[in-house]
């Protein structure tokens, strides 16, 4: 009877000893832990309140005022400004096609491959494998002047498809790390008698094996879905024009040409990050155990 | 049941678009870049074969071994905070009320482009009119830092918005981990009088000494190849007081147009974080192996 409560205590009780449970002292304790994780809680959260503050504010209220006056007239004009003016617009749904295709691409490929290594019988897998996993540990600028040196032989310089392939490629390892650990979770029995039922390999892929693996698909296309949308050296080094610069590189030199308007500033980094707020607040279970996954399975 | 799943055809049609893409994108470029290195080269014209010219220049350069004494203090200072966030997971772990919002929020940062964080905190450290100056002005602080125009400041004040950015990201993989130690051993351990701390201590942490090891490794080598937020926050200055390898690198191949020569940049990084993936990795076995 008195190891339950014991037990019980010291779930809920980190910060005190057993002999102290229930005396003020613990209390202190729980209130000292509470108020360091809710000061960490502010610092994560207050810039980005801040700013969607001074994004609705002029630059008088933001130069004159307290950084935590709330915007007296909120300018939601500022939003209209920057979305009509320049080429924000432009360059948000060029973020949108280009995080699509390229989330696609990696994670179809990514399943195939895996399918491949957990589930088929060959040789060179182990080693294709390994390929894959070191890819993981290689700095992305230890590969950027032969890529662009490569791309511009192949005129694919200032071109989407050049950073649709280098977002796929650099994206592979850690997805098909993350799906690994699923598929070898996962168990083989249908598979093994669609085999044994004469089922075509694709057959069995496509309707057996891939649907299986939704849960582990979905981490997979948020965490590509971040990576993309917020990628910034491919863009700012393999894509000169407007037309298809994304939303990262767009808002980098936009914000440059407004140096001194706060409210425009603010209402474009906003314009920027809300898509991946939505989700976050759609899907945040998800996303939390996906970037989870990302790390530890390895 | 062998037959079908052996297929030669089959596998090569399922694995050699993804191989292709690695090897074409990833491997070749990274023995190209070491090839690069031997040329004098501006990018646009013939290459030159300098032999090891550019990287006995690069030994000699004072600018590259600031470069890479940034980045190795980043990798430091990353590394410390681990503690920091392994602290927090711990408490966050220990079943408190409140903790899968908090997890949540610490997360936030971590979702944005560091593009965005970039200009955010540019904005926050701005002299006059940011919010942390104008928060130590209201606390009556005379003479307020110039943080990102101050030498001896910048690549302190830089690595608070990389702590911004990232204590999520591990606080939640050692949460992720820490929910995975079996119960029945905490609950064995405390019919046995184990205080907390000695739980934490001496089960939890080793049981999740191999989740640790990886962070360790992402950290550093994160940290060694970081460039993103430092580029559009100070672009290396002032004067390269917060110039770390990647940025360095950027700035001779696209900057400067001395492609010969930041190639052996490039590849001076790729080695630096092998060498020091396969530090970590013998140094953390060492020690898992004294253990047992």
């Amino acid at each position: 009877m008195s190891e339950v409560v014991v037990q019980k205590n010291n779930k809920t009780n980190l910060s005190t000893s057993p002999k102290t449970r229930g005396s003020i002292g613990s209390k202190i304790g729980y209130g000292i832990l509470y108020l360091v994780l809710g000061i960490i809680a502010i610092f994560q959260i207050y810039p980005l309140i801040w700013l969607f503050f001074f994004s609705l504010k002029t630059n008088q209220e933001v130069f004159g005022l307290s950084p935590f006056a709330l915007p007296k007239d909120p300018q939601w004009g500022n939003y209209v400004k920057v979305w009509t003016q320049g080429n924000i617009s432009q360059y948000f749904f060029n973020s949108v096609w280009i995080t699509i295709v390229a989330v696609v691409l990696t994670v179809f490929l990514a399943s195939f491959v895996t399918f491949a290594i957990t589930r088929m019988h060959w040789k060179l897998s182990k080693l294709v494998l390994g390929l894959f996993m070191v890819g993981i540990m290689i700095p992305l600028h230890s590969t950027l002047i032969p890529l662009f040196s490569f791309f511009n032989q192949l005129q694919l310089i200032d071109n989407p498809i050049s950073i649709i392939l280098s977002y796929t490629a650099f994206n592979l390892p850690l997805t098909i790390m993350i799906l690994l650990g699923f598929y070898q979770a996962l168990p083989r029995e249908l598979e093994e008698a669609a085999v044994m039922d004469g089922c075509s390999i694709h057959r069995i892929f496509f309707q057996i094996t891939l649907p299986m693996t939704t849960p582990v698909m979905a981490t997979v296309v948020i965490i590509n879905m971040i990576y993309n949308w917020n990628e910034f050296v491919f863009v700012n080094t393999f894509i000169s024009s407007d037309k298809w610069k994304t939303l990262t590189v767009g808002v980098n030199n936009f914000v440059g040409q407004y140096l001194t308007d706060w409210g425009a500033i603010g209402a474009t980094l906003m314009i920027s990050i809300i898509p991946i707020l939505i989700a976050f607040i759609i899907l945040s279970n998800k996303i939390v155990e996906g970037l989870a996954a990302g790390s530890v399975k390895g | 049941m062998k037959n079908v799943m052996s297929n030669k055809w089959v596998i090569t049609l399922y694995v050699l678009p993804a191989l292709l893409l690695i090897l074409i994108l990833i491997y070749i470029p990274i023995v190209l870049t070491g090839y690069y290195g031997l040329m004098d080269w501006d990018g646009i014209g013939a290459k030159t074969f300098i032999g090891l010219d550019n990287y006995i220049e690069l030994m000699k350069d004072k600018m590259f071994w600031t470069s890479t004494y940034h980045s190795v203090l980043l990798a430091v200072f990353s590394a410390i905070s681990l503690v920091a966030y392994l602290v927090i997971s711990l408490i966050l772990a220990s079943k408190i009320k409140g903790a899968g919002l908090l997890r949540k929020i610490y997360l936030i940062p971590m979702l944005l482009s560091s593009v965005a964080i970039a200009q955010l905190w540019l904005k926050i450290f701005d002299p006059t009119n940011g919010m942390l100056n104008k928060l130590l002005e209201m606390f009556g602080v005379e003479n307020t830092p110039i943080w990102l125009a101050d030498p001896n400041l910048v690549l302190y004040s830089i690595f608070i918005p990389i702590v911004w950015q990232y204590a999520g990201f591990y606080i939640i993989i050692y949460y992720a981990a820490l929910k995975g130690v079996p119960d029945e051993i905490i609950e064995a351990a405390k019919i046995d009088g184990a205080t907390p701390l000695q739980i934490a201590y001496k089960i939890k942490l080793p049981l999740i000494a191999p989740v640790i090891k990886v962070t360790i490794v992402l950290a550093i080598v994160g940290s060694l190849k970081y460039f993103d937020l430092i580029y559009v926050m100070t672009g290396g200055g002032p004067n390269g007081a917060s110039e770390v390898m990647a940025s360095y690198m950027y700035k001779e191949a696209f900057k400067t147009y001395n492609f010969g020569y930041g190639s052996a940049i490039g590849f001076a990084l790729l080695i630096i974080c092998l060498v020091m993936t396969w530090v970590i990795q013998k140094l953390t076995a060492s020690k898992e192996d004294a253990q047992y």
